[in-house]
């Protein structure tokens, strides 16, 4: 009963912190409430229309919503496996690593949720994937292990946070030992939700752009660079604007790992483009398609030599430690790899799959406006669900929220706390 | 009511939909629409009345008094086709048959059947054949024409991607899909590597006058927006012991379906003595639509 009355204060404080803020905050929230308004408009709309009102047709059958899918399941996996070297190297604040980058799979898998939502023709019929009342056709559908995998990895992350974080709150020590275990099952599950997503595409024999062995080491070690790319940039939003301190050697490393990474993805690539180009079969066409396009038909050609160019140049980047170590070089690095990465996935790996289809048509897809407010209001609510969380958490994890002797004691409010988003 | 109260019902009341109960369901989704079980689960009593409601709501829509087969697939059968692409002279009678017969959406169009036109000379080849070729006359000099549909495969594709279980194989080889236990998650057309599965963008606009009245529960009834749908063989004909349509429209006899498990059976005769093929049979998805050079 004294637990449930302690959440309930707990609940009631971060609702107080949310309400208040300065004017950034404010800014900030309302510039991303206006989008989620906006992505909610269209979203009606699609419900009404159908997905008619996506660029999306029998021809190239998923799109901008599956490719952003993909991209925020490589986020989510890779946001989580900071911890690795954080904990090797053991860097001090390993609880605000462990905390800030399980909120940013925690949101990042809502995101992921509400996308495959938007998605499908009949949202309402969800239960039909609940076994019981409907049935999980797995083993054989690999959608069935992804819905399996991805609300695990929710579910086990938001435990992690909340076990954390409320336990904190109330003052008591957190148990180690339970929590470091729930995140080191949290590492394998990262990985497994980033394989199991690209399983869901390499195993369609009818799309050999797809159908490939290392489709999954290629997701992977891209969400190795934008996941952190991201992070780094959040983290230092958050030494700014909040009480977080992160050392600097974290960062350098964290940048160290993250340039093996670009060098290994690119290098992945390049195994691609040479087995495709060499080779010369007809599934050539569809990395002909991005690359060179085919006909008439360029629309995706120049996004794709601009994500190369950005994972190439951040690379570059990268490479030079002087330069990786200078904050203005690191964040422009990490900005080029996280849109490089973005466009390769969100774009470049759901399109040319299904351009031309499978009896050899080509429909030239370039997602409708539709499409795209009701995409990045999803990404807003993402984000606005992050900067709630840091808002709330990192009070608590500078012990200046938490409950004492009957009463809740809350950070100076209006002031400091807040952090940029996805 | 039954003494037990059946989930649907108590749901139903959950869901706060008693009163359409009462009056038989609205307009759009009911609440036997929404909480409807699986085709393959539904008792007979329930599929009988799920069954009345299909078909009143369609007579009052349509104007015609529309019969709903729940047909099951019929003893010691299962179906084949052989296509002879030596006849084939691709007037798209067939196309146009399937669309009439199937009860398709005309805005947009939906058309299971897909002619191919391909240059002689490159033999098969997808990436050069024209779906929409608008010729004077055919078939034109240099070419050849590829009917491809719904292969009905023995290892399909579809089948396997299915999260929900909504598409499978009936006991005589037929692919279906439960429409209204379809999420509409694409995974089916994605994973099908013959372009066969379509799904609906948009609410099918089906105009009175083109409605067939005579449909299968997993065939040619109209289909809501939202869904996959796909070629049947004409389920609601062939297991009547009709042709399907598009064989019937076939000018040039270039069709033969039938049952491959008759020995006597003309198709059994072209699959034993004719130079017979299958579409990307490296894929090993094992089709049950077959064809020959006659």
């Amino acid at each position: 009963m004294q637990t449930v009355r302690l959440f309930g204060h707990w609940i009631h404080g971060s609702i107080r912190i949310i309400l208040h803020g300065g004017i950034l905050y404010w800014c900030w929230t309302l510039l991303l409430l206006a989008l989620v308004g906006m992505g909610g408009v269209s979203y009606a709309h699609q419900l009404q229309e159908g997905l008619i009102t996506t660029s999306m047709r029998d021809q190239v059958s998923w799109g901008f919503y599956i490719g952003n899918f993909t991209f925020l399941v490589g986020v989510a996996a890779a946001a989580v496996t900071l911890v690795v070297p954080a904990y090797i190297y053991g860097w001090k604040p390993i609880k605000e690593i462990v905390v800030y980058g399980e909120m940013m799979a925690v949101t990042a898998i809502t995101c992921c949720a509400l996308f495959v939502v938007v998605d499908i023709g009949h949202p309402e019929r969800f239960w039909h994937l609940i076994p019981g009342p409907g049935i999980l056709n797995v083993p054989s559908s690999l959608l069935g292990w992804d819905v399996i995998a991805l609300n695990s990895y929710l579910l086990l992350n938001f435990v992690i946070v909340t076990y954390l974080l409320f336990n904190l709150f109330r003052r008591h020590h957190p148990n180690q030992k339970i929590y470091m275990t729930l995140v080191w099952i949290s590492i394998p599950a990262a990985i497994a939700i980033h394989t199991v997503t690209a399983f869901l595409y390499s195993g369609l024999v009818a799309r050999p752009f797809w159908n490939s062995a290392i489709l999954a080491p290629r997701f992977i070690v891209s969400a190795f660079c934008s996941g952190p790319a991201l992070m780094l940039v959040i983290m230092q939003l958050m030494q700014r604007f909040t009480t977080f301190h992160i050392r600097r050697e974290a960062i350098w490393k964290i940048a160290e790992l993250m340039t093996y990474f670009m060098g290994f993805n690119l290098f992945l690539l390049c195994a691609e483009v040479f087995k495709d180009y060499y080779s010369d079969t007809g599934h050539l066409v569809h990395m002909r398609y991005m690359f060179n396009g085919v006909g008439d038909h360029d629309a995706i050609v120049p996004w794709m030599w601009s994500a190369v160019s950005c994972s190439v140049i951040a690379f570059l980047i990268f490479l030079s430690r002087k330069r990786r170590e200078n904050l203005l070089w690191l964040n422009l690095g990490c900005t080029l790899v996280f849109f490089g990465v973005y466009l390769e996935k969100s774009m470049g790996m759901v399109i040319p799959g299904m351009t031309p289809d499978t009896l050899g048509e080509i429909y030239e897809y370039v997602p409708s406006w539709n499409e795209i407010r009701v995409s990045l209001g999803i990404l807003a609510l993402g984000a606005l669900i992050y900067t709630w969380m840091v808002r709330i958490a990192t009070p608590i994890l500078h012990d200046e929220f938490h409950f004492d002797d009957g009463k809740a004691t809350h950070p100076p409010l209006g002031t400091k706390s807040r952090a940029g988003g996805t | 009511m039954s003494p037990e109260v059946s989930r649907r019902e108590f749901l139903c009341t959950v869901a706060g939909c008693a009163a359409a109960a009462a009056v038989g369901g609205c307009s759009d989704i009911t609440h036997t629409d929404f909480f409807r079980k699986r085709f393959r689960e539904l008792e007979p009593d329930e599929l009988k009345d799920i069954i009345a409601d299909l078909e009143a709501r369609q007579t009052a829509k349509y104007g015609k008094q529309t019969t709903i087969s729940t047909k099951g697939p019929l003893p010691g059968v299962e179906y084949g086709y052989a296509l002879d692409v030596s006849r084939c002279v691709g007037c798209r009678r067939c196309e146009y048959a399937c669309f009439d017969e199937n009860n398709q959406g005309h805005d947009p169009e939906i058309h299971w059947i897909r002619v191919l036109e391909m240059e002689q000379k490159l033999g098969i080849n997808f990436e050069e054949s024209d779906p929409y070729y608008e010729a004077e006359e055919v078939p034109e000099p240099g070419h050849f024409y590829l009917p491809v549909a719904c292969q009905h495969c023995r290892n399909a594709p579809c089948v396997k991607s299915c999260p929900v279980g909504a598409t499978w194989e009936e006991e005589d080889g037929i692919v279906v899909v439960d429409y209204d236990w379809c999420i509409g998650c694409r995974c089916c057309v994605a994973a099908c590597p013959y372009g066969a599965r379509h799904f609906n963008w948009a609410e099918p606009k089906l105009p009175a006058e083109a409605q067939n009245p005579n449909q299968h529960y997993l065939g040619n009834r109209p289909r809501p927006k939202g869904v996959v749908e796909k070629c049947t063989f004409c389920i609601h004909r062939v297991r009547e012991g009709q042709y399907p349509a598009c064989m019937e429209a076939c000018p040039v006899g270039a069709r033969t379906f039938g049952n491959l498990l008759d020995p006597n059976g003309e198709l059994r005769y072209i699959l034993e003595n004719k130079k017979v093929f299958v579409l990307k049979s490296e894929l090993n998805t094992k089709p049950r639509f077959y064809y020959y050079y006659g």
